[in-house]
């Protein structure tokens, strides 16, 4: 029986990962929002690592923070262990990745939820999408009930049409033996969505209590963890250690005497798995002459005793995955919890996408995370943010947010999506950035808090906050030019301590401090100390923002050599085929993508610089045509 | 205005004239040209629309290099509407081609791209609205002729020896992107010194490869035309006209130990590299040598065949074999020695070969040339022929190219021993292997994702 269930701005279907952000950024922003999910239990559940962060990802989690996320906020409190990963290399990669508290994250998330205004949680599965005149209205779920909205995310994750593989066994299902979403993917066809199938796969869990950690390695935290989110300040959480282990010669013999009953194998999976994230027989067969391969065993929480074994994704048949874990050092006796699995589900093709994450067929349908094609958790709520956001200032009636490529991993990523598309699911790498230099862990809240906070997500205070702390440390840095370092007792024996060449004549600070091996800790000890008190933080900012200047001058000139194409706006109704001179492959390209910018047409694969000089003939000559018209 | 790089080319047809002229647009185009130009004049402070005369000059080493007569027009009064500044030097490649390379080393002037100039003027008002498409056409055409240029080259040796390089520096690419995107997986720890030992590797390589451009080996470029024919049908003496009315650039370089001797030559703009013309000088029974190893390269390697025919005597049985052999090849067919009576068949040789390639000729007489030329130009330009910014202009290209890789190599060097992180060092070594792409056409960031996930074995 069919009913009217409610009216709302933006309802977001689905909350995971980016299904949360998308809905706490709608509602936070002003708007009625509406998130369903199928099972109440799972809300920002993690299928898969019970970890956040590492490079690119850990970037794009303090980036989903400075625009006023949660995911960062909620990890900072439910982590049980933190590791700053990369510190021997520069400050671009330096990654933050935490191990989570799997259950509490999901409660803290959930309760988070609860308590924010103008949003309603509610448990249902959407079945279809109601759409007027072509343009989308609303939602049906299961049960009936018929809600309203302005405008609709859609962060399906791996449900929609889901089905399960371990060995010789297939079912339909979600991840972790959920509900599919079955019915919906076929609405999203016959409303014009092009779907493709993809895959994932998650490693066996196993009982703690049956590991002989002696035979592993301790990979403990980091004694004084940092934070994701620029409000954390303090946290006082137990860490627990994780474990290192290895296959074993028996491992390699076990897989492949079962490699005819692998599903990656046998052809029984259709879907295209990541590359980046094999399942163990996969690499045991590509990688053959690699001996050995790490295991992780991480804590799934501070409350079970189940414990994930990172570097053991596979769907092989239950039976082996047992004897495969019984074979790896450690692990002889151990009981399996949890079977791995492959998991093939639907996406949505991301070039029928518009930056702001609307698709292009169906107006104020917004879609986010793995249905667009991405894996990750971070890559997930990095989208849900912006769909979020866009979802709401189109409810508002207002123009879309777009994070360009300087400015974000977030806008890498979505810019690849919806310009390039995937086919794979897409994780993110720090080598897909043109401007790693650029989008630095440590500046995130530089890049996009001011657009947070114009955006509403961030509040006066902690707008005021950073603020100051912008001032504190341009303040500085203008005061280390005028600090002058005599060739003195205290400044050679420093300089010699640290290895660095000796001073002839007085030099100021600020050119000391641009040597590689002279950082601000051990400047300090022989300048005159700022007047104002600065953070560790603040002192970090100083030494990157002048150690790193020159490089960092280069690619902003990059950038903004690059602003002037990104500035150059496409006509809305610019019909490709009638521009005369373009190649027929880049006519076809550019009639599917609809670039909104001259930047975006010139990062289509197919559309030469030719192309684009055409182009650009066009657009002037379009302009003069319209400007000529009044 | 929205361009902010300044771009330089060469304007005039290359090898023809007089002199030639570069034109160089741009806000850094005066600033830039002083750096190099050593005049009474300071043409900082110059009026607009006014010739100086002067040398430009190497700043490394201070020796003048050209004597020329620069102009300035500042923008908007100009042609792009941009400040120009046009450096004639004096005519053939060897002059023009030293002083553009001198500007483009440093990097602040960039070549121009196809149709760059008038797409600039157009961009900036000075070419009138009615004009788009054909701005629109001459961008085209002139893109996919440097395109069809820059697929021949990316089939020769330095392109293999390129693309070689550049798959070494991918991989060391790769290893450095493992470290950091994957830094907890067991993979070899990529150090500076690591690092640095490849790039010096690498920037020796690019040296070699310098060198041989330097010494005119490699880098010189032209349709690669062999003549072919029996015996005193008038190759040789077809060779000699060709030669001296034309030659363009300074040929047998001392000490090159190559089979196939070539000549440079530029016939009405349009550049060729014969073949084998030492072979065709010692001996005129090039019939019987077609079978030796040598002459056959020098056929399979030619864009073009030349067949001289005798037109004052039947067709020999050698001639039908010949045109037999080169059918499906781009054949020119000479009929020779039309200043004597017509002897052979044409109505034969008309159903062998179409009228549109048989060029009625008299090297005697210094007749039929501008025809062949005609005939020439149709089959490699579409029939038009412009300012030649084709193949040597791609040399320039290139040596400016592999002198930047170089650069960023050096760079990548320096920051290894400055104790920069292995991040950061890989900015210039990417830089480099962009660059080196560009070389051959090829700059697409996809492939190092390939290579990461070929090279490695990663994953969760």
């Amino acid at each position: 029986m069919k009913y009217e269930a409610g009216q709302f701005d933006v309802i977001v279907i689905g909350a995971g990962h980016a299904g949360v952000e998308a809905a706490l950024a709608a509602a936070r922003m002003g708007c009625e929002t509406l998130l369903l999910t199928i099972n109440l239990d799972m809300v920002a559940f993690m299928p898969c690592n019970p970890s956040i962060g590492g490079p690119a990802k850990g970037h794009v989690v303090r980036e989903i923070d400075a625009l006023g996320g949660e995911m960062g906020r909620n990890i900072d409190k439910t982590f049980i262990q933190m590791r700053m990963l990369n510190t021997g290399k520069g400050p671009a990669v330096h990654a933050l990745r935490a191990q989570a508290d799997k259950f509490m994250y999901q409660h803290f998330m959930k309760k988070t939820i609860e308590e924010t205004e103008r949003l309603t949680l509610r448990q249902g599965m959407v079945e279809e999408l109601i759409v007027q005149d072509g343009i989308c209205v609303g939602v049906e779920t299961k049960t009936g009930a018929i809600y309203r909205g302005r405008t609709v995310v859609l962060t399906t994750g791996t449900y929609l049409r889901g089905r399960v593989i371990m060995g010789e066994l297939m079912y339909e299902s979600g991840p972790n033996n959920q509900q599919p979403s079955i019915k919906l993917s076929a609405s999203l066809k016959e409303l014009g969505l092009q779907l493709v199938r993809f895959k994932t796969g998650t490693p066996p869990r196993v009982h703690g209590d049956t590991i002989d950690f002696s035979k592993t390695e301790i990979q403990p935290g980091d004694e004084n963890p940092k934070f994701f989110s620029y409000e954390t300040e303090y946290s006082d959480n137990e860490q627990l250690p994780c474990w290192l282990t290895y296959t074993s010669e028996e491992t390699h013999r076990i897989i492949n005497d079962n490699l005819h009953r692998a599903p990656m194998f046998s052809g029984a999976i259709e879907g295209t798995g990541p590359r980046y994230c094999p399942s163990i027989e996969d690499k045991i067969v590509r990688f053959a002459d690699k001996p050995k391969h790490q295991i992780f065993l991480e804590p799934e929480g501070k409350h079970t005793s189940e414990y994930y074994v990172q570097g053991l994704s596979t769907s092989m048949p239950e039976d082996v995955q047992l004897s495969i874990l019984r074979s790896i050092p450690g692990l002889e006796k151990v009981e399996m919890m949890r079977t791995g699995y492959a998991i093939e589900y639907d996406a949505v093709v991301p070039t029928q996408l518009w930056p702001s994450l609307e698709t292009k067929v169906i107006p104020n349908l917004f879609t986010a995370g793995q249905i667009n094609g991405t894996s990750g958790y971070e890559e997930a709520a990095g989208q849900g943010v912006i769909a979020g956001i866009n979802a709401a200032r189109k409810a508002q009636g207002r123009e879309a947010v777009i994070i360009d490529r300087s400015q974000g991993y977030i806008g890498v990523m979505i810019d690849d999506l919806v310009t390039k598309g995937t086919s794979e699911p897409y994780r993110l790498l720090t080598s897909r950035a043109e401007y790693r230099l650029l989008l630095r862990h440590d500046n995130a809240d530089l890049r996009l808090t001011p657009l947070g906070f114009e955006i509403g997500l961030i509040s006066e205070e902690r707008y005021a906050k950073f603020n100051r702390k912008k001032e504190l440390v341009e303040g500085e840095i203008e005061r280390l030019k005028t600090v002058k370092v005599k060739p003195d007792e205290a400044a050679l024996g420093l300089l010699a301590e640290l290895g660095s060449a000796p001073i002839q004549n007085t030099v100021d600070a600020l050119s000391l401090l641009r040597r590689p091996e002279v950082t601000y800790a051990s400047l300090e000890r022989i300048i005159i100390p700022s007047p104002d008190v600065l953070s560790e933080d603040m002192k970090e900012q100083v030494e990157i923002q002048i150690k790193y200047a020159g490089y960092i001058e280069k690619q902003l000139l990059q950038v903004e050599r690059l602003a002037k194409m990104e500035k150059k706006r496409m006509p809305d109704d610019i019909d490709y085929n009638a521009v005369h001179g373009i190649a027929t492959e880049a006519k076809q390209k550019l009639s599917s993508i609809r670039p909104l910018s001259i930047g975006q047409a010139s990062r289509i694969a197919g559309v030469t610089p030719a192309d684009i000089s055409i182009l650009l003939v066009y657009l002037e000559h379009y302009n003069r045509v319209v400007a000529a018209r009044g | 205005m929205m361009n902010v790089d300044t771009i330089a080319a060469i304007s005039t047809a290359v090898g023809e004239g007089g002199i030639a002229i570069i034109r160089v647009s741009g806000p850094e185009a005066v600033s830039e040209a002083k750096k190099y130009f050593r005049s009474k004049s300071d043409i900082a402070t110059a009026d607009s629309h006014t010739v100086h005369y002067g040398h430009i000059v190497d700043p490394a080493n201070g020796e003048a290099v050209e004597e020329i007569l620069l102009t300035i027009m500042r923008g908007p009064r100009s042609f792009t509407a941009e400040d120009v500044v046009e450096l004639s030097t004096h005519g053939g490649i060897v002059a023009v081609k030293r002083v553009l390379e001198l500007l483009l080393k440093e990097g602040t002037i960039r070549i121009a791209e196809p149709g760059e100039f008038t797409k600039r003027a157009f961009l900036n008002g000075r070419i009138d609205l009615t004009q788009a498409e054909a701005v629109i056409d001459l961008i085209r055409s002139k893109s996919d002729r440097a395109f069809s240029v820059a697929m021949k080259q990316a089939e020769g040796a330095l392109s293999r020896k390129v693309k070689t390089l550049r798959h070494e520096l991918i991989e060391l690419l790769a290893h450095i992107e493992v470290n950091i995107d994957y830094p907890e997986h067991d993979v070899t720890e990529m150090t500076s010194s690591f690092i640095r030992t490849r790039c010096q590797e690498a920037c020796s390589v690019i040296d070699g490869l310098l060198k041989t451009a330097g010494e005119g080996k490699i880098l010189r470029e032209g349709i690669v035309t062999a003549i072919v024919g029996r015996p005193n049908v008038g190759k040789s003496s077809l060779l000699n006209a060709l030669v001296q009315e034309n030659k363009a650039i300074v040929t047998d370089i001392p000490g090159t130990t190559r089979d196939v001797i070539e000549e440079y030559i530029s016939l009405g703009g349009i550049p060729l590299r014969l073949l084998d013309t030492a072979g065709i000088r010692e001996t005129s029974d090039v019939v019987e040598r077609i079978g030796v190893e040598r002459s056959r390269t020098a056929l399979e390697e030619a864009d073009l065949i030349l067949l001289v025919l005798n037109a004052n005597e039947q067709m020999h049985e050698d001639d039908r074999l010949l045109i037999e052999q080169l059918k499906d090849r781009p054949v020119i067919i000479l009929l020779n020695k039309t200043d004597l009576p017509v002897v052979i068949d044409e109505q034969e040789l008309l159903a062998i070969a179409s009228a549109d390639s048989i060029v009625r000729l008299s090297v005697l007489q210094e007749s039929g040339l501008d025809q062949l030329e005609k005939v020439i130009s149709g089959m490699f330009f579409g029939g038009e022929l412009e300012s030649g910014d084709l193949t040597y202009v791609s040399n320039v290209r290139h040596i400016t190219l592999l002198g930047h890789a170089r650069q960023s190599l050096v760079d990548a060097v320096e920051a290894t021993e400055a104790g920069i992180p292995i991040d950061i060092v890989q900015i210039d070594v990417r830089q480099a292997w962009e660059q080196l792409g560009e070389m051959i056409g090829d700059s697409v960031s996809e492939s190092l994702l390939d290579q990461i996930f070929s090279q490695f074995c990663l994953g969760k």
